[in-house]
C-alpha cells in the first residue's frame, strides 16, 4: 500500500488500511530505539517544526525525539514565545513558517479544527498533535499500536472508555479508531461528562463504570481535570474516584487478561489507583514507548518513505 | 413625477392578488387600477413607465434586523453599501441595531444614522436604538429622546439582557414612551459554545450551545410581556422549543412576535462541517428537527417575520480558529431567493411569505406598509422565474461572509422603489 495523504489530522480521514500501515511502519523502527546508536539518517536534511500551541511535556518531547532519531532537524514554538501573543493571526504565523521551507508541522492547538484550518492554508503537512477538544490522532493511533501488539488484533475487541469523554480528543480519537478498526467501544462516566448524540454517533454508553469495565479487554482512563469541578461537572475528586476510578476492589471484576491504558499524566488515586498504575495489567508505560516509534512512522511515510527507513 | 407600473401581477397580502397596473405620483402610490384597464389620470410626457408583465409587485421588503457597522466599523459594511445590497435584495426599509461604535444609546448617533442614510438616498433605514446605555445590561436608555429621534425600537441584540428586573423595567418604560422592545435571547450560562450543541458538536470537539440556551430567555420575556402588558418582539429564533413557546403564548394572547433568518430554515448544523466559519453565527444553525419547525412556525404565522441579521464581518474576523472567528453571516442579497425556496417547495403561500418580508416586519415597528392609494410609494417587483448563481464577490455588501456563495436561487427583485424613485434596477 503506498501513502498518499498530505497532512494527518483526524482518525476518521484514514483508512482502516493506512492505519495498518501505519502501525507495520512503526513496528519496524521501533527497534532503532533499542539500539546503542539510536538514530538513522533516514529524515537528513528535512525539517520539523513542532508548533505548540498549549502546554505540552510528553507529547512534545516525543515528536522531538522521533524526529531526532531519523536525523531530521526539528525546531519546537511555543505558543507564549510565538508572534501570536503579539496579534498575529494563526494563518500569518503559519505561512511565514512555512515560508523558511520545513517539510513538516506538528501542530498542537486549543481550538478544535485548526490543524485543518492549517492545512488548507498550507502546501506542507501537517500533524494534529492535538486540537481542543476534538482530536489527538497520534495518541490514539499509539493507544491502538500498543493494543495491536499486546492483543495482536483489533477486531472483536471490547473497549472501555472511561471518563469526560465530553471534553476529551483522546477519547474522540480513540472511539474513532478503535471501531474503524473492528472493536466494540464502550463509554462511562458521570453524565456531565458525557457529550451529546454519542448514541446517535454509534457509540454505546455503559449504566456505570462496573457494567463498562466487566467484559472488557482494554480499559482507558482518562485523565480527570480538577479545574472542571468549578464548571460543575463533578463534585469532588473524592467522589469521582468512588464512582468512576479504578481501584483494587474494581479490579478484581475485570478480566484478567484486560489491558489498562492512561493517556497520562495521570492522576494517582484520582482516576486510577497507585498500585494499578504500576501493575501487571498496566501498558501505561509501553504507550510512551511506542509514541516515539509511532510518530517516527508517521514522519518516514508523510516524507514519503522513499529511503528504507532501516538504513544506518 | 409619475411613474406607471404595469401588467405586473400586484400582491399586497391580505388586500389583493390580481393583475393590475400601478400610478405613482409624488412618491406616492397614486391609483391602483385592474391591468389594461387606462388610468383615470393623465399620463404625464415625462411619467416613467416599468412594465411589469410577467413580474410580482408588491409592497416593498422590510428586514427588520441588519447590522450596517456604522458608525465604527466602517471596514465591515457602511450605511452606503448596506443600504445598496438591501435595495439590491428587494428591501426598501432595513431596521439596523445599536451595536456599532459608539453604540446607538443616544439621539445623536440616532440622528447621524437618520442623516447617513439619507445622504445616501437608497433604501430606507430605521435605527433600532439600545435597551440599555452602552448595552451594559445596567441602565435604561433614554428612549423617550430616542424615538423622537427616529428610533422604531429597541434591543440589546448581539447580547441578551442578563437580568430580568431591567427586562421587566424596559418593557414597562417602551411602554409609556411607546417603542418596542426586541430581545435576542441567550442565557449567557447556559450558552457559552461556538456552534449547536448535539452529535456534530461531539464529532468536532467544539463546546455547544443547546437549544435551551435561548429557549429559557425566550420563555423568561414571555413571562415578563404578559407582566407588564406589553408586546414584545423575539429576535432570531432557531429553536424548536422557542417556537412552541411563541405558539403557546401567542394561544394564550401574550402580545409576543417572533422574527426568524433565511439560515435558520434553509441549513443545519451539518454546514458546520471542516470548521467553515461562514456558517457559524449566533444563535448556531441547530438541527433538522429546528430547521423543520421554524418553517411550520413561518407557515402558521407562530413567527411573524423573516430577517436576515445581516451581518458583516471581513476576513480578519472570519479567517481564524473557529471559536475565535466571529459570529454572523451577510444575507441582504440572499433572503429573497433563498426565502422563495419555501413557497416553492409548498411549505407556505406566496402571499404569506411576503406578508412576512413585508407588512408583518412594518406593522411591527410601527411603520406604515402596503400598495393602498395614499401610501407612500415603496415598491419590490420580483421576477419569480428567474434563475441565478449567488457569487458573493460581486454583491454590493463590503463584505463576503456568507454559507450560500456559489448557490444555485431562483427569484431575484428586478426593481426597488422606494419613495416612487427606483433605488435597483436588475439589467
Amino acid at each position: 500500500m503506498q501513502w498518499t495523504k498530505k497532512d494527518i489530522l483526524d482518525i476518521e480521514s484514514l483508512s482502516a488500511g493506512e492505519i495498518e500501515l501505519v502501525f507495520e511502519t512503526a513496528f519496524g523502527l521501533k527497534e532503532i530505539s533499542e539500539r546503542p546508536i539510536k538514530k538513522v539518517p533516514t529524515l537528513r536534511g528535512q525539517t520539523i517544526v513542532l508548533l505548540f500551541m498549549e502546554p505540552s511535556t510528553r507529547t512534545r518531547i516525543s515528536f522531538d525525539i522521533a524526529a531526532k532519531r531519523l536525523s531530521a532537524d526539528s525546531v519546537a514554538i511555543a505558543g507564549a514565545s510565538s508572534s501570536i501573543v503579539k496579534g498575529e493571526t494563526l494563518i500569518d504565523t503559519a505561512r511565514n513558517i512555512q515560508a523558511m521551507k520545513p517539510d513538516i508541522l506538528v501542530v498542537r492547538h486549543s481550538s478544535a479544527g485548526a490543524p485543518h484550518l492549517l492545512a488548507r492554508n498550507l502546501d506542507i503537512s501537517v500533524i494534529n498533535a492535538g486540537d481542543g477538544m476534538h482530536a489527538h490522532p497520534t495518541q490514539a493511533l499509539l493507544d491502538m499500536m500498543t493494543v495491536r501488539e499486546k492483543k495482536g488484533d483489533l477486531k472483536g475487541l471490547n473497549v472501555a472508555i472511561i471518563g469526560d469523554i465530553a471534553h476529551s480528543r483522546v477519547a474522540r480519537s480513540n472511539i474513532a479508531g478503535f471501531t474503524k478498526m473492528g472493536a466494540r467501544v464502550c463509554v462511562a462516566g458521570p453524565p456531565t461528562m458525557m457529550p451529546p448524540g454519542l448514541e446517535q454517533l454509534g457509540e454505546s454508553v455503559a449504566r456505570d463504570m462496573d457494567s463498562a469495565i466487566s467484559d472488557a479487554d482494554v480499559i482507558i482512563l482518562l485523565r480527570i481535570q480538577k479545574e472542571r469541578q468549578r464548571r460543575f461537572l463533578f463534585p469532588t475528586e473524592r467522589e469521582y474516584a468512588a464512582r468512576y476510578g479504578l481501584n483494587a476492589a474494581r479490579l478484581s471484576r475485570i478480566r484478567q487478561d484486560a489491558l489498562i491504558l492512561h493517556p497520562g499524566p495521570l492522576n494517582r488515586g484520582v482516576e486510577i489507583s497507585p498500585e494499578i498504575a504500576d501493575g501487571p495489567f498496566s501498558v501505561i508505560l509501553d504507550q510512551v514507548t511506542n509514541g516515539v516509534a509511532l510518530r517516527m512512522a508517521l514522519f518516514y511515510l508523510l516524507a514519503g518513505g522513499v529511503r528504507d527507513a532501516n538504513v544506518d | 413625477m409619475q411613474m406607471w407600473i404595469k401588467g405586473g401581477r400586484v400582491l399586497d397580502p391580505g388586500v389583493m392578488d390580481a393583475r393590475a397596473d400601478i400610478l405613482v405620483e409624488d412618491g406616492r402610490i397614486a391609483e391602483i387600477v385592474p391591468a389594461q384597464s387606462s388610468t383615470t389620470k393623465e399620463l404625464s410626457a415625462d411619467a416613467e413607465i416599468i412594465d411589469a408583465t410577467d413580474l410580482l409587485v408588491v409592497p416593498g421588503l422590510v428586514d427588520m434586523h441588519v447590522h450596517l457597522r456604522q458608525p465604527g466599523q466602517e471596514y465591515k459594511e457602511t450605511i452606503e453599501t448596506g443600504t445598496r445590497a438591501a435595495a439590491a435584495g428587494g428591501f426598501t426599509a432595513v431596521c439596523c441595531m445599536p451595536n456599532t461604535s459608539p453604540v446607538n444609546d443616544s439621539a445623536s448617533v440616532t440622528s447621524y444614522i437618520i442623516e447617513e442614510a439619507k445622504r445616501c438616498n437608497s433604501a430606507r433605514v430605521y435605527p433600532v436604538a439600545a435597551i440599555s446605555m452602552g448595552l451594559f445590561g445596567q441602565q435604561l436608555a433614554e428612549y423617550g429622546e430616542l424615538k423622537e429621534a427616529g428610533a422604531v425600537a429597541v434591543s440589546d441584540d448581539g447580547k441578551p439582557v442578563p437580568e430580568a428586573q431591567l427586562m421587566r423595567r424596559a418593557l414597562e418604560y417602551a411602554r409609556g414612551v411607546g417603542i418596542r422592545v426586541i430581545s435576542h435571547c441567550e442565557e449567557m450560562s447556559l450558552a457559552g459554545g461556538s456552534m449547536n450543541e448535539g452529535p456534530m458538536s461531539t464529532r468536532l470537539g467544539l463546546a455547544g450551545i443547546p437549544n435551551a440556551a435561548e429557549s429559557v430567555m425566550v420563555m423568561r420575556d414571555i413571562a415578563l410581556s404578559q407582566l407588564t402588558g406589553t408586546p414584545v418582539h423575539i429576535a432570531h429564533v432557531s429553536a424548536r422549543q422557542s417556537v412552541e413557546a411563541i405558539r403557546a403564548a401567542k394561544a394564550a394572547g401574550i402580545a409576543v412576535t417572533a422574527e426568524t433568518a433565511p439560515h435558520y430554515f434553509t441549513l443545519t448544523d451539518e454546514a458546520v462541517n471542516d470548521y467553515d466559519t461562514h456558517a457559524k453565527m449566533n444563535p448556531p444553525l441547530r438541527s433538522e428537527s429546528d430547521r423543520s419547525a421554524v418553517i411550520q412556525a413561518l407557515a402558521d404565522g407562530t413567527i411573524d417575520a423573516v430577517a436576515t441579521d445581516h451581518a458583516p464581518h471581513g476576513t480578519l474576523e472570519k479567517q481564524l480558529e473557529f471559536d475565535l472567528a466571529a459570529n454572523g453571516i451577510i444575507g441582504l442579497e440572499t433572503s429573497l431567493g433563498l426565502s422563495l425556496r419555501l413557497v416553492d417547495k409548498g411549505y407556505l403561500s406566496l402571499e404569506k411569505l411576503i406578508a412576512a418580508m413585508s407588512k408583518s416586519p412594518a406593522r411591527i415597528i410601527g411603520k406604515p406598509c402596503g400598495l393602498a392609494r395614499g401610501l407612500l410609494a415603496d415598491i419590490t417587483v420580483i421576477d419569480l422565474s428567474a434563475r441565478y448563481t449567488y457569487h458573493a464577490a460581486e454583491g454590493f455588501s463590503k463584505s463576503r461572509n456568507t454559507p450560500f456563495d456559489g448557490r444555485q436561487l431562483k427569484g431575484r427583485a428586478v426593481y426597488t422603489i422606494v419613495g416612487g424613485r427606483v433605488v435597483y434596477n436588475y439589467v
